[in-house]
């Protein structure tokens, strides 16, 4: 039975509500398929506006890898801002999909990607609308699987009570694992219902159910233990890992907005995964090990995926992206390419050790010049050495200049506030770091105009990371040595208009925190907030921390614990926390020396990255069968052969098409 | 040391300007118009046109990289472009209004009412903060659309009016507020409103022969392209005050020419064309049939030709450059 659009419903209401066209889909390169033709339907969800939920890759990579399937088709589905929320439930229109504005609740699966915890409040709305019962024991066989992915699934805890499973790592080949379990429970005629599905997902499909596991709690607080309660459901559920990412050459025909979106270019991912241990970054942590993309699969890529969108920017992401073993060659060969089409190259925040002189005229070549971006996280080496950053101030500034000189004339640099063991001093002196890197760009260029822009947030610690045990910095604190760097800052008129200050105040951190590391108790803290009219906690002109602490408050009184409890709270070794069932492959006691290297009294110690020194046993490849893959691989980007004139998108396939040319020049590939 | 400072690539010379009449359909009308132009730029590096091309080249090619709903409907050298600069003043819009709960006879009511007041004055939260407008002002016909009342359902009544260009912009939910100021209207759901064209604004409707053919309430005055096709004739009809300026004359010239062909088409496309649905949902990768959209529309008539489809049409002008490669 196909299922009608609710278009029709919903379009009366889309000239009450601003930027309508965030809601039409419609966008190029999206794909609606038959319903009726397709086994298995997943409705995919970014719980956050259309504008920064479009451009996700994650969503973007699984839409494509699943509509690619036959018999399987995917939707996406994005946060509806108040006002249309407002007006959808007076008009009864439920959560819909962008692509066909099918109901939400029609899909087997609603696979929703959380990149940050601040979007959970967002899920329970989109649930609702759609019509799903927000706990996941109440749904029956009419409602879809509610599966959770991203990187906060790394810690679902929080949100257990409203999922039906979560998947950590990967997706790419877990999604495809779960649509076969699924297509297969329901040719068989769904033995067992719900839970017969669910079982079969914990059981074959790397999925974390949390109802099939128990969780008590000792009279102190603390969590007892954490069990699985039924047979044939992992003791602990293990992360996923794509290996060969040349294989997963996805997006090849990315999504283009007709709306503006916050990242208005062709993003491909150079690689995955970051082993420079920077202690504070769950990112790193647990997308580990490193696997490369190749010169040559990156350049096929950004072939097709500028013809198929026309967007006239490549971003190289990663999470480090000058460290690719090829970088220069990338760039230098993307650069080349593409020299006389006003196509624009650029970075997402550098590390101030990798970047370089070829990396930043390249960058620039084409006259386009993005901003660059540093982030050396801490004011003084101290601090630096406790998050294992491995800079130190001489790096920025000899790095500043290099970019200063290749004719930047601003500089963002990135900072946190908060960090472990950090000391007012440690903060402060961030503006004596501000006017060096103004006056090395100053002596560089010659100039007066240089600019540099300060931008801080406050520390957040997050799951499978050596900072886990950390007690979180008050608020309080936090917004102090704020106002006092910013009165530093503007200490010295002589460096007036050439610093900019930009920061996030304490308080969100603190919710943020106590949605990071939380339990399943948290749960009645978001279902409070939400039935309280928590929306978008990412948006300050959303978020209300008093409302927050009130629901903390109020939800957790019968437990024994509280917001303090969550956050600033240090955790033991011996503690169970909520996660420690969920497996990113990382050794627990390698983190716990980790951390306390971190903050030994002596002075930190620091720890190499394992792509340049020998292995320092964070235990993740052994357990994961995984292993390091980078290059350099030799192979050298060779120009464009454009042969007719019908060279576009559109004709790709036919004798026209371009003719798309890599060689390895090297031995090593 | 201070490195030289790389300089932006000098901008290629203009090689060719052209004029592109587009049109956005069904749920693309929510498009801004900031969302199109980035649209039509991308459109014309995915369409890999090369430096110069023919206008009919450009119009295939570009129209095909575009989403769907952002439709290129007619591209001219503009050189070619009748009137020159003229053909291009976009001076008013012809809106269809449908009130959703409201029986004609209330509505029409209402358009008298409205018509037969000087000026209503309305309010609206601008980024500039609260702003006053006269909505009455810039109306330039109102009138009952029985043929989209009939097609629509239950009998909801339609308005088509033209509404000058001003500034402030006096934007059609402006003149609904002004409409329920003066009559009280009570559609049960939001207006669906609907810019059928928009283009030079104004001429005296028995200029010469050229109208012989329009189907107009006789002494009405307004551009050729706003005739609408109401079967019943114009509920009220308002003087338009006549163009005046310096290139009145050419202007006058061309619009006849335009009206002549404008109205033609429109006879026909009338007679025929059901008011179309808003959201035409075709599976992405569908052969789109050869008589689909693309094809009916594109009929060879000139920029600023009104006609009845759920559309609206509005002109651009792009320069291409050319590239020293090729995108591909």
């Amino acid at each position: 039975m196909p299922v009608p659009s609710v278009y029709s419903r919903l379009e009366p209401l889309l000239p009450l509500v601003r930027k309508p066209v965030q809601y039409v889909g419609g966008e190029l390169n999206s794909v609606v398929k038959d319903w009726d033709a397709a086994d298995v339907r997943w409705a995919l969800m970014y719980p956050d506006a259309y504008e920064v939920g479009l451009p996700n890759q994650g969503i973007q990579i699984l839409y494509e890898v699943l509509n690619s399937r036959d018999r399987v088709l995917a939707e996406r589905t994005y946060s509806v801002w108040p006002d249309l929320e407002k007006l959808m439930r007076s008009r009864g229109v439920p959560q819909f999909t962008v692509d066909a504005h099918r109901p939400v609740r029609a899909f087997d699966v609603l696979g929703v990607s959380f990149a940050t915890e601040l979007g959970y409040t967002n899920l329970l709305t989109a649930l609702d609308l759609a019509g799903i019962p927000l706990a996941a024991a109440d749904r029956g066989l009419q409602d879809p699987v509610v599966l959770a992915g991203g990187h906060a699934a790394f810690n679902p805890e929080p949100i257990a009570e409203f999922l039906d499973g979560a998947v950590l790592g990967d997706g790419e080949q877990a999604v495809l694992a779960i649509t076969e379990l699924i297509r297969d429970w329901k040719r068989a005629g769904r033995p067992g219902g719900r839970d017969g599905l669910l079982l079969r997902l914990a059981a074959g499909g790397g999925v974390y159910v949390p109802r099939f596991y128990d969780v008590d709690y000792r009279p102190d607080g603390r969590i007892g233990r954490v069990v699985p309660n039924r047979r044939g459901v992992p003791r602990a559920v293990a992360k996923h890992t794509v290996m060969d990412l040349d294989s997963w050459p996805y997006p090849r025909r990315p999504l283009v907005p007709v709306a503006e979106s916050v990242h208005e270019r062709f993003s491909v991912e150079i690689f995955r995964g970051c082993t420079r241990g920077c202690r504070f970054c769950q990112a790193g942590m647990i997308t580990r090990p490193v696997r490369e993309r190749t010169v040559s699969a990156i350049g096929e890529m950004v072939d097709a995926g500028l013809a198929a969108s026309g967007f006239s920017e490549v971003g190289l992401l990663s999470l480090s992206s000058a460290d690719h073993s090829e970088i220069n060659e990338i760039a230098t060969g993307l650069a080349d390419r593409y020299e006389g089409t006003n196509t624009g190259l650029s970075l997402p925040s550098t590390r101030v050790d990798a970047f370089n002189v070829t990396l930043a005229d390249e960058l620039s070549r084409n006259g386009r010049r993005s901003g660059l971006t540093f982030a050396p996280e801490g004011g003084t080496d101290r601090i630096r050495k406790v998050i294992n950053k491995m800079v130190t101030e001489d790096d920025l500034i000899k790095t500043v200049t290099t970019a200063y000189a290749s004719g930047w004339r601003q500089v963002k640099l990135y900072f946190m506030c908060g960090l472990p063991t950090e000391t007012d001093e440690d903060v402060v002196a961030i503006a004596r770091v501000a006017r060096r890197v103004i006056e090395a760009g100053r002596a560089a260029t010659g100039r007066r105009d240089i600019r540099c822009t300060v931008s801080i947030g406050g520390f957040v610690p997050k799951p499978h990371t050596p900072f886990q045990w950390a007690a979180q910095c008050d608020h309080e604190t936090v917004d102090a040595r704020l106002h006092a760097l910013g009165s530093a800052l503007r200490a010295d008129r002589s460096y007036g208009k050439s610093i900019g200050y930009r920061y996030h105040d304490g308080r969100p951190s603190v919710i943020e925190g106590l949605l990071s590391r939380g339990d399943r108790r948290v749960a009645k803290v978001i279902q409070a907030a939400w039935a309280d009219g928590a929306r978008f906690d990412g948006w300050s002109e959303y978020f209300s921390f008093d409302r927050w602490e009130r629901c903390a408050a109020e939800a957790l009184a019968g437990h024994g614990v509280d917001l303090a409890w969550y956050t600033t709270r240090e955790r033991g070794y011996a503690e169970v926390l909520p996660w420690d069932h969920l497996d990113a492959g990382l050794d627990r006691d390698w983190l716990w020396q980790d951390w306390l290297a971190a903050i030994d009294p002596e002075g930190a110690e620091e720890v190499e990255d394992c792509r340049w020194t020998p292995c320092f046993e964070c235990g993740v490849c052994p357990s994961m069968g995984t292993e390091i893959q980078v290059g350099p691989t030799g192979a050298r980007l060779l120009p464009l052969t454009v042969v007719g004139a019908q060279a576009a998108s559109g004709h790709a396939g036919s004798p026209e098409s371009v003719n798309v040319m890599n060689e390895a020049t090297g031995s090593g590939a | 040391m201070a490195r030289p400072v790389p300089a932006a690539p000098p901008p290629a010379p203009v090689a060719q300007r052209l004029v592109i009449r587009y049109a956005k359909r069904g749920r693309m009308r929510f498009a801004s118009h900031r969302d199109v132009a980035r649209a039509i730029e991308r459109g014309v590096r995915r369409a890999g046109l090369p430096g110069v091309c023919s206008a009919p080249d450009v119009r295939d090619r570009l129209d095909a990289a575009l989403p769907d709903g952002i439709d290129v409907i007619e591209v001219l050298e503009l050189a070619d472009a009748p009137g020159g600069a003229g053909a291009r003043r976009l001076e008013g819009s012809q809106w269809r209004v449908v009130l959703p709960g409201v029986a004609a006879g209330e509505a029409a009511r209402a358009v008298r009412a409205f018509l037969a007041t000087e000026s209503i004055v309305v309010e609206r939260l601008t980024s500039k903060g609260l702003r006053q407008l006269d909505a009455r002002a810039a109306v330039v016909t109102m009138e009952l659309d029985r043929r989209a009342a009939q097609e629509a359902d239950a009998g909801d009544a339609a308005l088509r009016m033209v509404v000058r260009h001003v500034t402030p912009a006096v934007r059609p939910d402006d003149i609904l507020a002004a409409l329920s100021k003066v009559a009280a209207l009570e559609p049960s759901s939001p207006p669906l409103v609907t810019r059928l064209a928009q283009g030079p604004l104004g001429m005296q409707a028995s200029t010469g022969g050229a109208r012989d053919d329009a189907v107009v309430g006789a002494g009405e005055r307004v551009a050729p392209w706003f005739a609408g096709p109401s079967a019943a004739g114009p509920v009220a009809a308002e003087p338009a005050p006549a163009p005046r300026g310096p290139a009145a004359a050419e202007r006058q010239e061309t619009e006849a020419r335009l009206g002549r062909a404008g109205a033609a088409a429109l006879g026909n496309a009338a007679a025929t064309a059901p008011l179309p649905t808003a959201y035409e949902q075709l599976p992405r990768g569908a052969r789109r049939p050869v008589s689909g959209p693309r094809a009916r529309e594109y009929d060879g008539r000139l920029p600023g030709c009104s006609k009845p489809s759920d559309t609206t049409e509005t002109q651009t002008t792009t320069t291409t450059r050319p590239l020293a490669t090729p995108l591909a």
